[in-house]
């Protein structure tokens, strides 16, 4: 049973339970001792970086998962920069980085080259920001996808480019400020666009696996890179990571902005088999979208004196218009 | 053993005899039949064990070949055109990152205008890119340097690009000596990489570099190509004591020896340029030629001991760069050690145009009776162009020039260049 010994870090302050109320086999991997510390300190991500915290986990989570058998491709952008300056390296596993566009055709030749060798138990991961993921590397991605290589792919979504100082990419949520959707005119901020579900998208690819996460719910990504590994083929799983910096958020409060997405359906957290979702995660308490809007600097111009009222109300409609598609809410029929 | 076979054929039976162990294959005219004869190799099971991947763009291609490569597995691919440009990126990241692969190029220009025949422009694109760049002159060369580009890439952990002239080598049926897998297997091991990913020894590739050491990272890819100078010829030489024949090295000569005009050229052009030195040989015209095998790294030192003693040079580039003129040629005034030597730059066969033997000893001639400009572009009709420049001079909407052009020629293209005695 569970001893002080194994425990070392709990997350405090949001829902997680807490890993001593647990049996040792379904405590948390990053409350293990053994965990690898995949992404290990010292890196140079901004304070509350959503991105550094999902890296870890989905990292550390993947790496007990194939018993520290795993090979990393991961494309340009802040992961990538925070985590490198020459000559260091906060990577505890083996690592490559190539262009901005190309990390899933690089892990797809990373799995070719294993395959050739014969050595099946080592698994390779991709992994990028949304600009890598739902633009420049789009091409790229469907192409594994729809090859169906050995390959999961992780996409840290903070909705912009962060990297380059906070520009437009098309994950930005509608109405968000960035450098490039500066809050001018009669229609502030990003348009409201059709959007451009990547999850979805590869569902369509009819893809062994595919997932939604978030760092509000961190057992939750953990689980759901430990179920990507039991899976051969294309996986893809998709992480809504704040970014304090750009978001315009508290340090402090990167945990609770990710909930509050995921609360006021906004996020939606799904599994997906085979192009069929086979799970998803219910609201345990539904929050309107202004709840989640008003904590972010990107947003504060919805809430100026002018501010046209009808635009949180467009946005209400996106989050409820997710939790009618996944049906989302607490109780309702699965 | 000796083979009739079209010379995409015989590049994909010698690239498969040695044994790449991922294939990536992208179409693009008019490289696509070597990609294809290897996918059939593949398939039958003649070629294990090989993963062949149809990937979805060019750029997709490299970056599997990188991915492969940096994985410890022998990589290869082949592109053409606009493919080498819609992979660019990919093409400096592998050289960048000391990944050893083998490229073809099925050499062919680049639009606008869009074009599908042979010239230079593609590779040529990329000659700074920090891949050794091998040109065939024929067939039986542009199978056997494949064997020699596995081999150097992987001593000295850096791409190689084997270009092959599109349509007057990829397609054309020649009389190959095939070799016999036991030759290969002799001449070239397999891989054994200089960096690799290895989960139980992991290592961070392709980390972030900042002024502090990026000028030493960039100097040492320069040093290996100057290291690429002295193990190519080496491996020439030992490429002939396996294999019997003459194939790659820095440079071909022909007839220099007591040449006072020397021209020299990539790829397949060579063949053209040596009848038409036979020809005026019998004229009594002391003229030579040197077909550049290696182009980058470019052998200076090579050129300086085969040209050095020529009166004037010629090149016959089949690209340009726009707004100055010949890539050769330039690199070649570097190298020669007379500041007096002239060097006349001949842009010829720009998009599949016709390099003929009369054309080519016309400029010859007029080269050695002082009358060739220092950039010439062979077989320009000059006709044409003053029409279109006229053109544009009266109406500031006189629309696209290239669809103008073929109009005043005409849809069948039938109006022969200006001065063309063919």
């Amino acid at each position: 049973m569970t001893g002080p010994r194994h425990i070392k870090f709990y997350q405090t302050g949001t829902f997680t339970v807490g890993n001593r109320l647990l049996d040792v086999a379904v405590q948390s991997v990053q409350s293990s001792l053994d965990r690898n510390n995949s992404l290990t300190s010292g890196h140079r991500a901004c304070q509350g970086c959503g991105e550094a915290l999902g890296a870890r986990y989905a990292l550390d989570s993947a790496m007990r998962a194939t018993q520290g058998q795993m090979v990393v491709a991961n494309a340009t952008g802040c992961l990538e920069v925070f985590s490198t300056p020459y000559p260091e390296s906060s990577w505890r596993v083996a690592w490559l980085h190539s262009l901005f566009g190309n990390a899933p055709a690089v892990a797809t030749g990373i799995a070719a080259a294993l395959k050739v060798k014969g050595r099946s138990n080592v698994r390779v991961i991709a992994q990028g920001g949304d600009g890598a993921t739902v633009d420049i590397g789009f091409g790229c991605l469907s192409g594994m996808f729809e090859r169906n290589d050995d390959v999961l792919y992780i996409c840290y979504d903070n909705e912009a480019y962060m990297n380059t100082g906070v520009q437009r990419s098309s994950a930005t949520p509608a109405a968000a400020r960035t450098a490039t959707t500066p809050t001018v005119g009669d229609e502030p901020g990003n348009v409201f666009g059709q959007g451009k579900s990547v999850p979805l998208i590869a569902m369509a690819h009819f893809i062994p696996y595919v997932a939604t996460a978030s760092v509000a719910e961190l057992r939750d990504l953990e689980y759901k890179v430990e179920r990507a590994m039991t899976f051969r083929g294309a996986r893809y799983i998709h992480v809504h990571v704040p970014c304090p910096l750009g978001w315009g958020s508290d340090t402090g409060d990167t945990i609770k902005v990710a909930r509050l997405a995921v609360e006021s359906g906004l996020f939606p957290l799904f599994e997906a088999e085979q192009g069929e979702v086979v799970g998803r995660r219910t609201i345990r308490r539904r929050v309107p979208v202004e709840e989640y809007l008003k904590l972010q600097g990107r947003f504060a111009h919805l809430f100026a004196k002018n501010a046209d009222p009808r635009r949180i109300a467009l946005i209400q409609a996106i989050a409820d218009r997710n939790i009618a598609r996944f049906n989302l809410l607490e109780g309702a029929d699965a | 053993m000796l083979k009739q076979c079209e010379g995409s054929q015989a590049i994909a039976e010698v690239v498969a005899m040695c044994r790449p162990e991922v294939i990536c294959a992208y179409p693009i005219t008019p490289q696509t039949h070597i990609v294809e004869t290897l996918s059939s190799i593949v398939k039958a099971g003649r070629l294990k064990p090989c993963e062949f991947i149809n990937v979805e763009s060019e750029f997709g291609a490299l970056s599997v070949a990188i991915g492969a490569s940096a994985m410890g597995a022998r990589a290869y691919t082949a592109t053409a055109s606009q493919g080498i440009l819609f992979m660019a990126e990919a093409v400096y990241n592998a050289a960048g990152l000391g990944l050893p692969m083998v490229m073809t190029v099925g050499n062919r220009s680049i639009g606008a205008p869009i074009n599908i025949w042979n010239d230079h422009t593609d590779s040529m694109s990329m000659r700074d890119a920090g891949w050794i760049q091998l040109y065939a002159h024929d067939n039986q060369e542009a199978a056997d340097l494949h064997i020699q580009a596995f081999r150097l890439g992987e001593a000295l952990s850096l791409p190689v690009m084997v270009c092959v002239d599109g349509f007057i080598l990829t397609h054309a049926y020649d009389r190959i000596d095939v070799p016999t897998q036991e030759q290969v297997d002799t001449y070239l091991s397999p891989y054994e990489p200089q960096q690799v990913l290895d989960p139980d020894n992991p290592v961070t590739i392709g980390a972030m570099v900042g002024p502090e050491a990026f000028t030493e990272v960039r100097y040492l890819a320069h040093h290996k190509q100057l290291q690429a100078l002295e193990l190519i010829p080496a491996l020439a030489a030992e490429f002939k004591a396996t294999f019997g024949r003459d194939s790659g090295g820095l440079l071909h000569t022909y007839r220099t020896d007591d040449a006072d005009t020397i021209v020299c050229a990539l790829g397949s052009v060579n063949g053209t340029i040596r009848d038409v030195v036979d020809d005026m040989r019998g004229q009594g015209v002391r003229i030579g030629s040197v077909s550049l095998c290696t182009y980058r790294p470019f052998p200076s030192e090579a050129l300086r001991t085969a040209m050095g003693h020529a009166r004037r040079v010629i090149t016959i580039e089949k690209s340009l760069s726009v707004g100055i003129g010949g890539n050769v040629s330039h690199n070649l005034r570097m190298a020669l050690p007379d500041p007096a030597t002239r060097v006349h730059t001949v842009i010829a066969g720009l998009g599949g145009r016709p390099i003929t033997r009369a054309s080519l000893k016309r400029v010859f001639a007029q080269a050695i009776a002082g009358t060739l400009q220092p950039l010439t572009f062979l077989d320009l009709n000059t006709q044409v162009i003053e029409r279109q420049l006229e053109r544009e001079r009266a109406v500031r909407r006189s629309g696209p020039a290239a669809e103008a052009i073929l109009r005043d020629i005409g849809i069948n293209g039938a109006a022969q260049p200006e001065g063309n005695p063919t």
